[in-house]
């Protein structure tokens, strides 16, 4: 044990010293939390919209205004006919359709409701999200002056289509992603890095020519990496919460937990690539290219999965991030409860213990 | 009487090449054993076996007791090994490398200071520097240090001289001769010639095997050819030339000098000159040398 925490004394003070690295661990989070999440919050300015008018009375020319008067909207052209959207959409100019019923304002005066349709351009989810919702609030702004003072209140129902994407069901919510990427950025990429420079600088030599078996070799350097991730993912929870106030709803121990469960597969992942690596470039580039780029593409970091070919969503199921994304998501978006992720858990669990068992078996207690 | 190292014709091949091939020797307990050859010879690939680092194809092989393959875990605690390369942590102080690799062995730098302290009063003043940053001498006393600071029975230096200044050679060499007073045995490899004269005895290798071993007196004392020492002022057109004479057997650069050997054994060296300045070698020179290590080794390497 003495040995051991001594081995990890040394893996602290490596990382310590190397304040270049420590620097973008600690800062990329950070930046990349600041970067997407301002990115995400900016404000839709001029968006171009068309409308459809089936009505065009008086009361669809005050909705029209108010929604072309907000600033954030801006009129491209009047469509004629539902056969129009289509066009209008693949252009890819504008991001939303209006569609007002016939006879909108007189159905609203005699029946006290009226049906408005909101097409969006849900090729990009978070974009058409935005622009519903800022639609969506117009049309209710509008629809509590127009009763005031009334007693049969009015009502307008926006029906909502988003195409392309129609459940809309990957919104772009960039924390669960971020923390993923961060998480198997730090654990992967640095662990399997500096094994391999022990392995460059030949004192992987002298460690193996020493009492020090494996097992404390490998456990030794992948402590320090736990603990730094861990900070790290509390550093991104943090500015999601009061930066951007995206809360955890769910229960934070068990996000913690599962976030821990990732790591060691991540810490995992490193190590195996450690042992067919010889240098630190070629496991810097394992690590990145092997590692990052399908975690970044097929996770649903970026690009929602169910929008994907069939052959790279089967593909998806081999991405560990891909569930642990899932798991954050429904913890911290949705607040669920064990009960509805311990699928994931346990094909987390799966793989790390695969991958553990492999780079077990694959350390070299010799040079060759 | 036991050895500290014993190996029994040990073989390995990397591909098709064969970096050691079936080498036999034994070393004694307490004794300063030198591996000299060129770079290639497979010192390195003998020295990772001893060390447990590889695994022999054939062959067998004990060290300080305990068998190579079977009992590797006891020899990694029991051994020294410094490699060729720097192998220290270069972003770690000469202090914490030295704690570092005291605490993996179980031990502490008061425990066994007796033995170091020599090495370590030159690293002292610099007990606060990164490793990386001190010059090539002091990185092998610092890396000498940590294979030593937890006394081995045996320690393997695996060229420790290499790339260091002739001044920090000799202070090495007079370390491990200290250590050796101590009865830590020590198996060391080199490829300068000149450090032969430093040990007790040595193994001469070269391409896997080994070519001659025992005692620098009997191994040079085996050198049987009349062998001389000559010079001119144009050396690369002297070498030409003796090259194309008939009796010539060998022509060997050395430094200033070249050894020649006579396939008639003894010349006549006023007709030798002779032949030569009428060769345009007119500040020639020739003399009977007694023969050193390198003119054994040369010799040898030939064959012959």
């Amino acid at each position: 044990m003495k040995r051991f925490l001594n081995f990890v004394w040394k893996e602290f003070l490596h990382i310590l010293r190397d304040y270049r690295t420590l620097l973008i661990l600690f800062g990329m989070p950070v930046a990349q939390v600041l970067l997407f999440g301002f990115a995400i919050t900016n404000e839709i300015k001029d968006a171009k919209i068309a409308i459809l008018d089936f009505s065009k009375d008086n009361v669809t020319k005050e909705i029209s205004d108010k929604i072309l008067s907000s600033g954030y909207f801006m009129l491209y052209e009047n469509l004629q006919s539902p056969k129009d959207i289509e066009p209008a959409f693949r252009k890819g100019i504008i991001k939303e359709v209006i569609v007002f019923e016939p006879d909108f304002g007189k159905n609203l005066e005699r029946t006290g409701t009226a049906n408005i349709q909101l097409v969006a351009d849900a090729s990009d989810p978070n974009f058409a999200n935005m622009v519903i919702g800022y639609t969506t609030s117009i049309i209710a702004d509008y629809q509590s002056e127009l009763s005031k003072g009334k007693t049969l209140p009015a009502m307008i129902n926006p029906e909502i289509k988003m195409l392309y994407n129609p459940n809309l069901k990957s919104v772009f919510m960039f924390v669960p992603g971020l923390m993923s990427v961060i998480l198997l950025l730090v654990s992967a990429l640095m662990t399997s890095i500096s094994i391999t420079k022990e392995k460059e600088l030949s004192t992987m030599e002298v460690l193996l020519v020493s009492p020090l078996n494996p097992f404390q070799i490998i456990v030794g350097k992948v402590i320090p990496y736990l603990f730094l991730s861990l900070v790290n993912s509390a550093a991104v929870l943090i500015l999601a919460k009061y930066v951007f106030e995206v809360p955890t709803v769910g229960s934070l121990p068990l996000l913690i937990a599962e976030s821990t469960l990732f790591l060691i597969t991540s810490l995992s992942l490193g190590i195996l690539i450690s042992t067919i690596s010889n240098n630190q470039q070629t496991a810097m580039m394992i690590s990145l290219g092997a590692l990052m780029l399908p975690t970044i593409i097929l996770s649903g970091y970026i690009f929602p999965i169910e929008n994907m070919p069939v052959v790279l969503q089967i593909l998806s199921n081999i991405i560990p991030a891909k569930w642990y994304i899932r798991i954050v998501k429904g913890i911290m978006l949705k607040g669920v409860s064990f009960d509805y992720i311990w699928k994931e858990t346990i094909i987390l669990l799966g793989m790390t213990l695969f991958f553990i068992t492999l780079s077990i078996k694959k350390f070299k207690i010799r040079l060759e | 009487m036991e050895y500290a190292v014993e190996v029994k014709s040990v073989t390995k091949s990397f591909g098709e090449t064969k970096a050691v091939d079936d080498v036999s020797f034994s070393v004694e307990k307490g004794e300063l054993f030198g591996f000299i050859g060129p770079d290639g010879a497979g010192k390195t690939t003998l020295f990772r076996m001893l060390t447990t680092l590889l695994l022999p194809d054939s062959g067998s092989a004990v060290v300080d007791g305990f068998d190579i393959v079977k009992d590797y875990k006891k020899i990694r605690g029991a051994v020294g090994y410094m490699p060729g390369r720097f192998s220290l942590y270069q972003d770690l102080s000469v202090e914490e490398n030295l704690k570092f690799f005291a605490r993996v062995f179980g031990t502490t730098i008061e425990e066994n200071y007796d033995l170091i302290k020599d090495i370590y009063v030159m690293l002292e003043p610099f007990n606060k520097r990164r490793a990386g940053q001190l010059s090539g001498g002091m990185k092998q006393k610092l890396a000498l240090s940590c294979a030593l600071i937890h006394r081995p029975d045996v320690l393997f230096l695996d060229e420790p001289t290499t790339g260091v200044d002739p001044v920090s050679r000799n202070e090495f060499w007079d370390m491990l001769g200290k250590l050796k007073s101590e009865g830590i045995t020590i198996v060391v490899s080199t490829p300068y010639m000149d450090e032969a004269s430093k040990c007790d005895r040595i193994a001469l290798m070269q391409k896997g095997k080994i070519l001659d071993i025992g005692f620098l007196r009997d191994i040079v004392g085996k050198y049987d050819r009349e062998l001389y020492a000559m010079k001119s002022s144009n050396m690369h057109r002297l070498i030409l030339d003796l090259r194309a004479e008939e009796n010539t057997d060998t022509v060997f650069s050395f430094g200033d000098f070249l050894h020649y050997t006579d396939k008639r054994g003894v010349i006549d060296k006023v007709q030798m000159k002779n032949e030569m300045v009428l060769k345009g070698h007119a500040d020639f020179s020739v003399n009977e040398i007694s023969p050193g290590i390198e003119d054994s080794f040369m010799s040898l390497m030939n064959g012959k």
